[in-house]
């Protein structure tokens, strides 16, 4: 489509996109100048936007006052094995959908993607009672559980594998004598590097981001993850501006680096989803 | 193996050889991520719904069977009722505003180039920042004392506003900070549909003396109708399960006065694990997803065949499924 913006409305128009895109950038430096300032500075007047003075004194305090470190060990160890549990079933199972034929297929493809819709927040209390009847609350297994399966995952590689993978390249390695495992792993599994992507930075900045199933599910502090600990941390225990916006900037900065690095794919993965898992 | 050695041509028992392994495998390997799904999505789900009908106690939600008084209760309490008005209110402010706004900014956006790219890029940043930084960052900005709006607001000669101290304020607040958050994910819905329609159609209408307006409303927005339909069913739904935002901006002294952004999910979260009223809150939980299942049937009801289609191969066109 063209710009069909008449000629007197250009200026119009690049002064209300770049209005928008300062307000939309102006948290996060904000929340980075907050987090750079010495005390006296952060509760200034009139505010400043850019510090007089620059410290890392917040960071070092974050990490100091509060067992950051270890929310932020937490955070990358639920991402990051929530992102390869969803990558396994994703991919095992959108193959199994894809390619192969069985009674209950359609019933059960039907089941995953049914209740793509129903949010955590729908199913949270039994959900959580499971997980007391198996001893999970306050474990790191009870903290993953309800993130190792997306069905967006499923029908994502289903139709990745549907359009790119021939059924002629299975059978002939059926004919080879390679094992169904074995054309999987070797043949299959090596040609899903783009939905792999996509699927991969979803899970982990989903993950990453999750907080209500953290607060619930979990009591003692070595377990907390960043945003939770971030959420707590902001009231529970009087902890200043600085040091909180240190930590708020620590808890972005991963997922805003893979976003930066991976602009395209992410705005695919994210948009593809609804947001929701 | 029975069945294969049965089989008498060799020819055939070779192939249903190689049609048992594929079954095999299938079943293997579909079993472990059914038995998953199951028991984090699907037996929760049912089990809410038992759960509802049920009078609980700690430890044991099934406590004993009351029909629909959970429900009648719920109806009857004034904290639920009010948190079902805020959520609505707050549904439905969020999604007007970020449809609104992405709307425009699609428009504006829509011829590629260099500049729309890193518009797209800026404008999508909050849609990735997670929920908690974000509303601690906002809860600091919306701060009576010192906080930057008020200070901006200042320059016009505004006097400082409480904005999470008055329960007037405070849920506007909480709405313009989730519209900030969601406003670039709609944006990027709208830009691949409107970067969809055919050039010639503009033209035409053009050749023919419409103006920008008339060509923006009679040829663009009707063609946009099943992506606006989508984009305010995925809002609206999203936007019924707000919590982490009204759970951090609400918290501490610095907070807003807790009921008067309370929502639905919040209402859960405390009736549940605060107060252990497992029963009562999984009847809240019903409610919510029968908004939600409302929402997604009236897209599907709403938009005939032809329009789902069209919208799925939109979807696919700008590489999304």
């Amino acid at each position: 489509m063209k710009n069909y913006s008449g000629k007197p409305l250009v200026i119009l128009k690049h002064l209300s996109l770049l209005l928008g895109a300062s307000i939309m950038v102006l948290p996060f430096i904000w929340m980075l100048s907050t987090s750079l300032k010495p005390p006296h500075e952060v509760l200034s007047w009139p505010p400043q936007l850019i510090p007089n003075t620059v410290t890392i004194q917040n960071y070092v305090t974050v990490f100091a006052t509060a067992p950051f470190a270890r929310f932020f060990v937490n955070s990358v160890l639920m991402a990051s094995l929530s992102t390869v549990a969803i990558l396994i079933t994703s991919s095992v199972a959108g193959y199994v959908f894809a390619k192969f034929n069985f009674p209950l297929k359609s019933f059960l493809f039907i089941l995953t993607l049914s209740t793509a819709m129903v949010p955590l927040e729908v199913y949270m209390i039994p959900l959580y009672m499971s997980m007391v009847k198996m001893g999970w609350v306050n474990k790191f297994i009870g903290l993953i559980a309800p993130y190792l399966i997306m069905s967006y995952g499923i029908f994502f590689m289903r139709q990745n594998i549907m359009a790119s993978i021939p059924d002629e390249l299975l059978d002939a390695a059926r004919i080879d004598g390679a094992s169904e495992w074995r054309i999987f792993l070797s043949v299959v599994f090596p040609m899903l590097g783009g939905p792999i992507g996509a699927i991969s930075i979803f899970a982990f900045q989903q993950t990453w981001a999750a907080f209500i199933w953290p607060l619930i599910i979990t009591s003692s502090r070595e377990l907390w993850t960043m945003e939770l600990g971030l959420g707590m941390f902001q009231y529970r225990f009087t902890v200043d501006l600085g040091p909180i916006n240190a930590g708020s900037m620590l808890s972005i900065i991963p997922v805003l680096i893979m976003f930066l690095l991976m602009r395209k794919k992410i705005i695919q993965g994210i948009t593809l989803t609804g947001m929701k898992g | 193996m029975k069945r294969i050695s049965t089989e008498s041509s060799p020819g055939r028992k070779k192939l249903s050889e190689t049609e048992f392994k594929k079954r095999v495998f299938a079943y293997t390997a579909i079993l472990p991520v059914i038995l998953i799904f199951g028991f984090v999505r699907i037996v929760p789900i049912f089990q809410n719904f038992l759960y509802s009908f049920f009078q609980s106690t700690i430890g044991n939600p099934l406590q004993q069977f009351i029909g629909f008084t959970n429900f009648k209760d719920l109806f009857a309490d004034d904290l639920f009722v009010l948190s079902l008005r805020n959520t609505t209110y707050f549904a439905v402010f969020v999604t007007l505003f970020s449809v609104a706004f992405a709307v425009l900014l699609a428009a504006l956006l829509s011829t590629r180039s260099k500049a729309s790219a890193l518009y797209e890029t800026i404008y999508f940043l909050p849609v990735i920042t997670p929920m908690v930084p974000v509303a601690v960052v906002w809860k600091w900005i919306y701060d009576p004392t010192y906080g930057l709006l008020n200070y901006v607001l200042s320059w016009v000669g505004i006097e400082p506003i409480g904005w999470l101290v008055f329960p007037n304020t405070a849920m506007v607040a909480i709405i313009i900070m989730s519209v900030w958050k969601i406003v670039g994910y709609n944006m990027i819905i709208f830009l691949v549909g409107m970067r969809d329609i055919p050039e010639s159609y503009i033209e035409a209408a053009r050749i023919d003396g419409a103006s920008t307006m008339q060509v923006f409303w009679r040829i663009i927005m009707p063609l946009l109708r099943p992506i606006m339909l989508f984009v305010l069913v995925i809002s609206t739904i999203n936007s019924y399960n707000v919590f982490t935002q009204v759970f951090i901006m609400t918290s501490g002294p610095q907070g807003a006065p807790g009921n008067a952004v309370r929502t639905i999910v919040f209402d859960i979260y405390e009736n549940a694990f605060r107060y252990f009223r497992t029963g009562y809150a999984a009847a809240e939980a019903v409610v919510l997803f029968l908004i939600i299942l409302a929402l997604t049937l009236l897209q599907f009801g709403i938009s005939g065949n032809k329009e789902r289609r069209e919208k799925r191969r939109l979807l696919r066109k700008g590489g999304l499924v």
